[in-house]
């Protein structure tokens, strides 16, 4: 049951070269990812700053193409951006000019939803993520976590069959995080989509990921796949000192820096 | 029993309220009015104390009696009418003009950077600067008149169009066009409604400029209309009725501004 396959995707862009005025020259901004997931999986995308987790995020959207490779989901190539996808972004990117309420029908029009429907809908997504008392509140109303949900409302609410996240809780404080973590997990339970995550958090990645993917930089590879051995994150209340999180935590933690110490920028 | 006394209490809490809200607002309209009257009062009573010579600058119930007396004549109406009616006109022919032309020069990136110098160059030349040649070609009536008031509203409004299109937050267009909208939709769902706050300060800049250069158009050659007025009373020498039609400028102004930023706070109410 694989819903998306990466293979061997690369994406070039053309920028200023430094050494000659006025000239362009190809940047490689990832090579060869190659990697699939599964159905219904929930998976992490740690690396480090500039390495191209945007970029394939993006590729994935089908925001721009990629220069060499194909992505497909369910084995058809991605040809444009489309309804079975949804993204949140790490600066919500919500329309300032709508209601929280207005933001979610946006993506229901788009999905070409009735709109005797939407109504409906809009609550059920505002209340799954506990903000049915904020529906008529405009983002500059509502604060940093409060905006975050109304933009995973805004993207679940059209009911897309993968989840794209590119670092939606960086802007967050530490508490907030938590929270958010813990209700994204436990929609991930309900609604079964998905999900790739992108982050920079070593602990957020082996906390909310089954799988953790390790990119490395110049040009962005996959370094490699780490399994999350561990069930039940919701019940155990203190998962983070589990010795088998920590074991994860630790092997993330050191492919993470085995190519920064090569880079010798510390 | 308790609830009884429970209510008793709300209701002479809340009539404090209203006593409490009602001074709010006289201490409010004190402040903002004090200065006002002060200078109508010295203006008042410094030419009746002879510190400033009557016949320039008559007390301000001359001026006010003479206002009366044009009202009732219906002169002043239509002087005013012609004003308006001129203003509006070149006013609302510019918003025609330059709203859509800006959001499409904005929306393409290589007419906004081979056109931006030049409407730059037009912004800053000033109107009135170009009423003679104006008069030359149009001749002195409405024409030339409504043209000068259009040509001067027309270029903050294009400029402001074209940069708020261009400043849209490409997040927000990255997140529209990845719910898969068609680019006529992401146009009029996202680019028109982010960029109105930034295209109303430019309506915003033109309702003032409109004022400025009617009046001087009209002062030049006109045979109606306020700047006529002003400049045909002080010709006469009918100084209080000159001071009338002065006020009456000023009146119409504060209304145009304030017309405009309530239209443009209704715009903007979802902004911070
Ligand atoms: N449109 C573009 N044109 C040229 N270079 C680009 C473009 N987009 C991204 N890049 C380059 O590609 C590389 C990867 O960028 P990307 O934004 O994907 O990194 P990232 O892994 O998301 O980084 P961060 O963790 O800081 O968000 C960077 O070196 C960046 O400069
Ligand atoms: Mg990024």
């Amino acid at each position: 049951m694989e819903k998306i396959k990466f293979e061997r995707v690369t994406k070039k862009f053309l920028i200023r070269d430094d050494q000659k005025k006025g000239a362009l020259r190809e940047f490689t901004a990832i090579q060869d990812i190659d990697f699939s997931v599964k159905e219904g999986e929930f998976i992490t995308l740690v690396g480090p700053s500039g390495c191209g987790k945007s970029t394939l995020l993006d590729l994935l959207m089908g925001l721009s193409r990629p220069t060499k490779g194909r992505i497909l989901i369910d084995g058809r190539e991605i040809d444009g951006p489309g309804l079975d996808r949804g993204i949140v972004f790490q600066q919500y990117a919500l329309f300032p000019w709508k209601t929280a309420r207005g933001n979610i029908e946006f993506g229901l029009e788009a999905k070409g939803i009735p709109k005797s429907e939407w109504k409906e809908r809009a609550d059920h997504y505002l209340d799954l993520v506990g903000l049915k008392k904020f529906a008529d509140r405009y983002p500059h109303e509502l604060s940093g976590g409060m905006k975050q949900r109304v933009a995973i409302a805004r993207s679940l609410a059209f009911n897309p069959e993968v989840l794209v996240m590119d670092e939606p809780f960086a802007a967050l404080d530490a508490q907030t995080r938590e929270t958010l973590q813990a209700e994204l997990l436990r929609i991930w339970e309900k609604t079964g989509k998905t999900i790739l995550f992108v982050t920079h958090g070593i602990d957020e990645a082996v906390y909310l990921g089954q799988r953790v993917v390790v990119l490395t930089a110049n040009p962005g590879t996959v370094k490699k796949i780490v399994d999350i051995p561990l069930k039940n994150w919701l019940e155990d209340a203190d998962i983070k000192s589990n010795p088998k999180f920590v074991e994860a935590r630790h092997e993330v933690w050191s492919l993470l820096h085995e190519s920064e110490f090569i880079g010798a920028n510390i | 029993m308790v609830s009884i006394k429970k209510s008793v209490g709300y209701i002479k809490k809340s009539k404090l309220h209203k006593q409490d809200s009602q001074l709010h607002f006289l201490t409010k309209l004190f402040k903002s009015s004090i200065v006002i009257i002060l200078f109508l009062f010295i203006w008042e009573f410094a030419p009746k104390l002879g510190i400033v010579e009557a016949t320039f600058l008559p007390p301000f119930s001359d001026v006010v009696n003479a206002w009366w007396e044009l009202i009732k004549s219906g002169e002043l109406w239509f002087h005013f009418k012609s004003s308006i009616l001129r203003s509006l006109f070149g006013f609302l022919l510019a918003l025609a003009i330059a709203i859509p032309l800006g959001l499409i020069i904005g929306w393409y990136p290589l007419m906004r950077d081979l056109l931006t110098p030049i409407l730059e160059l037009f912004r800053n030349t000033a109107a009135l600067a170009l009423l003679p040649v104006f008069i030359l070609i149009l001749g002195i009536g409405e024409l030339s008149k409504v043209s000068i008031i259009l040509f001067a509203c027309t270029w903050p409004v294009l400029l402001n169009t074209i940069s708020a299109v261009k400043n849209v937050d490409p997040l927000l267009i990255k997140s529209a066009r990845s719910m898969n909208i068609s680019s006529i939709k992401l146009f009029y769902k996202v680019i028109l409604p982010a960029s109105v706050p930034t295209i109303f300060t430019g309506v915003r800049m033109a309702g003032t400029g409109a004022i400025l250069v009617l009046i001087a158009a009209e002062m030049v050659g006109a045979k109606a209309g306020l700047g006529y007025f002003i400049t045909y009373t002080q010709y006469n020498f009918l100084i209080p009725e000159m001071y009338a039609g002065i006020l009456t400028i000023s009146i119409l102004g504060l209304i145009i501004n304030y017309g405009l930023s309530s239209i443009e706070n209704y715009f903007s109410r979802w902004k911070q």
